[in-house]
């Protein structure tokens, strides 16, 4: 598309033109995924517990997220006296801002990608790493109890999952011997009797199950979800938020959860690849068979919300660095190892 | 355009440096200094070094300034204090300076001098070339590889001696054994009984 821009306007405002453009038709339909997924994880939600859930705006309740959307726009941004007013206002438009740029990498098709880059993996990880300081910034500009508490929290959190998932990474990588996301999904092309996916090999589908959890605390979902545990600290670091400015941080957060499926998608299970390396499957678009893996993993992750108690603290610490450190690092050792024998032999 | 990314980034490295300097309050030092590594990334990222420029953002934005972030956040800091020394380390802060701006001069003058500028005008690594990653990755391990190895092991000595220097020994700790609370099953914690009406329970 950037091309047939490039060919009207000339090479630099045509590729403006087309980036902009590319940008927009992912961050709309996006944002209206996000509108519904949340409305998908209340019904889920609310069928586990035998409740009906969201049904009176609009068909099935359809209609809800948008109703409560206009809801908050409508109420007042309070900041509190004793906040840092700038990096108060700010933390909620960096979560968000930081939620929507790692879609730039993300391959939702063959060539249906923004920036086909060589080190997409990397840029994840950079991009990722950066949300913790939406969550920190938040806490600390509130000036308050709880959010700091949370603040605290958040940061330990992401800081000690990001390192089991870096090395869990590094196994995918060296698997498909590339940082490129397309490289990934091609590369998982009947990987094993005919399934294209990494995560069916006895290999590394340990991995995709720890790779599974650490998303889990990574976006701080349930069981993971300490840093708003409504019990000990009202809303985290949410607390003093409210208005457009908590309706930010709702939206980053469940753009993040969307971005981690994705993940899990595309690093295991063959991302736009059908599941089986069957040629009538291929006629259904990419798109689709990602989507379909995307809606799986956030079944997953509503369901876990469901039905799993929260974590203590320390249990999340020591699952952390006791169990998915050591764990992920030996499996790196193991990948590299068997590729050694095996793919780089002699 | 690259000139007009250049400056842009360039200028708000100086500018969020500068900031981080001035700014009155610890914390939102730090986060200039932040905003001075992300543009420094795109800095690199503008010479073709995409690799470093994501391992800038990993290393230092992600991981390094947080826990920077961190401690200044929970320190109490009492700002007049602070500012009390000023008068008395200037004269230090301008040697310091100096000796940099010094240093800096004599380097490029140097590498303009040896005609090293005119073999790296071509800013940026030639079409067709290997990625960053596999080109980093053969020097590191062929060329390198000794002085590589010896970075990890000085990293590690520092890691131990850090966990050495602040680990000890608490009496008075109640510590969570987890195999112990895993095993722990009902009958060992609670136990049913039918009192009689009205004598209540024996604990």
């Amino acid at each position: 598309m950037t091309a047939y821009i490039q060919t009207l306007l000339g090479y630099e405002a045509g590729w403006f033109v087309g980036t902009l453009a590319l940008i927009l038709l992912i961050a709309f339909p996006l944002m209206l995924a996000v509108a519904m997924i949340i409305y998908v994880d209340r019904k889920i939600w609310a069928a586990i517990a035998l409740r009906k859930g969201p049904n009176v705006v609009g068909p099935f309740g359809l209609l809800q997220s948008f109703a409560d959307g206009l809801k908050v726009f409508l109420q007042e941004t309070i900041i509190p006296s004793g906040a840092n007013k700038g990096l108060f206002l700010l933390a909620p438009i960096l979560t968000f801002t930081v939620a929507l740029l790692a879609w730039a990498v993300i391959p939702f098709g063959e060539g249906m990608v923004l920036a086909n880059i060589n080190i997409g993996l990397l840029y994840i990880l950079a991009v990722s790493s950066l949300g913790v300081y939406g969550v920190v910034i938040a806490g600390w500009a509130s000036n308050s109890k709880y959010p700091f508490f949370s603040a605290m929290r958040a940061a330990a959190q992401m800081i000690s999952y990001e390192v089991s998932i870096g090395f869990i990474i590094i196994s995918v990588v060296l698997m498909a011997g590339s940082f490129n996301l397309q490289d990934i999904i091609i590369g998982q092309k009947s990987h094993l009797l005919g399934i294209n996916a990494y995560g069916v090999n006895p290999l590394l589908f340990p991995m995709a199950v720890m790779f599974l959890i650490s998303s889990l605390a990574e976006t701080a979902r349930t069981p993971f979800d300490l840093t708003e545990a409504e019990s000990e600290l009202v809303a985290g670091y949410q607390t003093e938020y409210s208005s457009m400015s908590f309706a930010l941080f709702w939206l980053g957060e469940y753009a993040n959860v969307l971005l981690m499926c994705a993940l899990n998608a595309i690093l295991f299970w063959g991302g736009w690849l059908p599941p089986i390396d069957w040629a009538p499957l291929y006629a259904v678009p990419g798109i689709i068979w990602l989507f379909a893996k995307i809606f799986f993993f956030f079944f997953i992750f509503s369901w876990v919300k469901a039905t799993v108690p929260r974590y203590r603290y320390d249990q999340l610490m020591r699952l952390g660095w006791k169990i998915f450190l050591p764990v992920s690092l030996f499996w790196v050792f193991l990948v590299s190892g068997y590729l050694m024998l095996t793919r780089y032999a002699g | 355009m690259q000139i007009f990314a250049f400056y842009l980034f360039a200028s708000i490295v100086l500018a969020s440096g500068a900031f981080c300097i001035f700014a009155r309050n610890p914390v939102h030092s730090v986060l200039w200094l932040i905003l001075a590594f992300f543009n420094a990334a795109g800095l690199m990222l503008l010479v073709g070094a995409e690799f470093i420029a994501a391992l800038l953002v990993i290393v230092y934005v992600g991981a390094v300034a947080v826990l920077f972030l961190f401690v200044v956040m929970m320190l109490d800091i009492d700002f007049a204090e602070l500012r009390a020394g000023f008068m008395k380390n200037l004269p230090l802060g301008l040697l310091l300076a100096l000796v940099l701006v010094v240093e800096i001069i004599f380097g490029v003058g140097a590498w303009q001098s040896s005609g090293m500028g005119e073999a790296t005008a071509a800013v940026g690594p030639p079409a067709g070339a290997p990625s960053n990653i596999e080109q980093l990755g053969a020097l590191l391990y062929t060329k390198y590889v000794f002085l590589f190895e010896a970075a990890g092991m000085i990293l590690l000595v520092a890691m131990v001696g850090a966990i050495v220097l602040t680990h000890r020994t608490r009496g008075g700790v109640r510590k969570q054994n987890i195999a112990d609370q895993v095993a722990r099953r009902p009958e060992d914690a609670t136990r049913n009984t039918q009192p009689e009406v009205g004598k209540g329970v024996e604990l």
